[in-house]
């Protein structure tokens, strides 16, 4: 099972690797550094995705206790904090050619880098605990305060100051990219779900196992 | 409690006169800079107190043993926290109290007119500041590290509030009316609301044996 879907995620990586060089056009003003885009806006996808998963997991496991909830939580954190900074990276490489700074504190860069700390934050109380029940309690908590604090933070910075690309897939009136690239864009999104999937089961797993060593 | 907060008072108070001369001797004497960069310095103030301040919530406890007896305590947990969470607001209040004072004493600032506009940011902030604040002082009260943790929790998790409340002391200090900033006075109720709903609920779970 597990096998199969890390086989489907490389397929659609590969997939998502053709659309994005091979099939979508290139881009008229920002040149082939835009199909960074094709990397950059799954990860966040993949990156909230995550960070979602982390705060239902959490409610589940405070409500009932279950050992897989806390396991899910953990690995989903863990993913959720690689594919913010795989998303923080990326636009980095695009920022530099495209605004001229590797780093401007614009509203939804600094929104995501503060997720990106704020989860960094959960992982680092989890290390620091060692009886494992405690560290379940004390990170499902904590998963809960988080989650909740995103809107907060996204709205708070978000009046704070804004220089981002406005939306160009998901905004009323249609969208303002052609067919192909949007295309190529959904492959993507999918290879990186499948992938975040993948990595899951197997963090999980290796969770499972670890505590059953314990 | 009470001889325990005046000992925690009187060493954030000799504290907070301190960190005025800090601020003072990196900032140098320009008072136009001074003025452009005092929202910001007033709330590094009352972050950094709190950081103190509300990272010794649980310190009594722990040092004495009395940790089970929290464990222990008959009825609902949450009345812990919410007396908890008032001492550290009490506690905070009155040290930003001072703090404002010395401010307009020692860098001849006029606060008088603005004062009760800014009398309601510094309670909203604090209030918000306080409730995750206790919350994390109890998680990282039995870790080890936790000087180094508690803040590492608390500070990315404080963002909206400080965003929030930096720029409506701001607003209001240049004399700005209160309607002028009434979408960051929303989002620190909003903000106060949830800190407070999620430590009530979820506090329970942090004092389990």
């Amino acid at each position: 099972m597990t096998r199969a879907l890390g086989w489907l995620a490389a397929v659609g990586l590969g997939a998502g690797l053709v659309m994005a060089f091979g099939v979508a056009p290139r881009e008229a003003t920002q040149g082939n550094v835009q199909r960074i885009m094709y990397l950059h806006v799954p990860s966040v996808w993949v990156a909230y995705v995550a960070f979602a998963v982390v705060f239902v997991a959490s409610i589940i496991y405070l409500a009932r206790r279950a050992e897989w909830a806390d396991h899910v939580a953990h690995a989903s954190a863990e993913l959720g904090v690689l594919f913010t900074g795989l998303t923080i990276a990326t636009g980095s490489i695009w920022g530099k050619p495209t605004w001229g700074a590797w780093w401007t504190w614009d509203a939804r860069l600094t929104s995501v880098s503060m997720l990106f700390v704020m989860y960094l934050g959960y992982l680092l109380l989890r290390g620091m605990i060692d009886e494992g029940d405690r560290a379940a309690r004390y990170a499902a908590v904590l998963g809960v305060v988080a989650a909740l604090n995103i809107p907060l933070v996204h709205f708070s910075v978000y009046w704070w100051r804004t220089l981002h690309q406005p939306p160009s897939l998901m905004r009323p009136g249609g969208s303002s990219m052609p067919s192909v690239i949007v295309a190529a864009l959904l492959v993507n999104f999918a290879a990186f779900s499948l992938l975040y999937l993948y990595f899951l089961a197997k963090r999980v797993r290796l969770l499972r196992l670890e505590a059953a060593a314990a | 409690m009470e001889r325990r907060s005046k000992e925690t008072l009187n060493a954030l108070a000799f504290f907070s006169l301190l960190l005025l001369f800090v601020f003072q001797f990196t900032l140098g004497p320009d008072r136009e800079r001074l003025a452009a960069a005092l929202p910001g310095i007033l709330w590094l103030g009352f972050v950094l107190a709190g950081l103190l301040g509300l990272g010794r919530t649980f310190v009594l406890e722990r040092e004495n043993d009395c940790w089970d007896a929290l464990l222990l305590a008959p009825g609902d947990k949450s009345a812990i926290y919410v007396g908890k969470l008032a001492g550290n607001v009490l506690l905070m209040l009155v040290v930003e109290t001072l703090l404002l004072v010395l401010f307009t004493f020692f860098f001849n600032v006029d606060l008088a007119g603005a004062l009760p506009a800014l009398a309601l940011v510094v309670a909203l902030g604090t209030l918000g500041l306080a409730a995750v604040g206790t919350l994390f002082a109890a998680m990282t009260a039995q870790v080890r590290a936790r000087e180094l943790l508690f803040p590492v929790l608390l500070l990315p998790v404080q963002v909206p509030v400080l965003l929030a409340t930096v720029k409506a002391t701001e607003a209001v200090l240049l004399g700005e009316p209160l309607s002028a900033v009434a979408h960051w006075l929303k989002l620190l109720a909003a903000a106060d609301v949830v800190y407070v709903a999620t430590g009530v609920l979820t506090f329970d779970f942090l004092l389990e044996s």
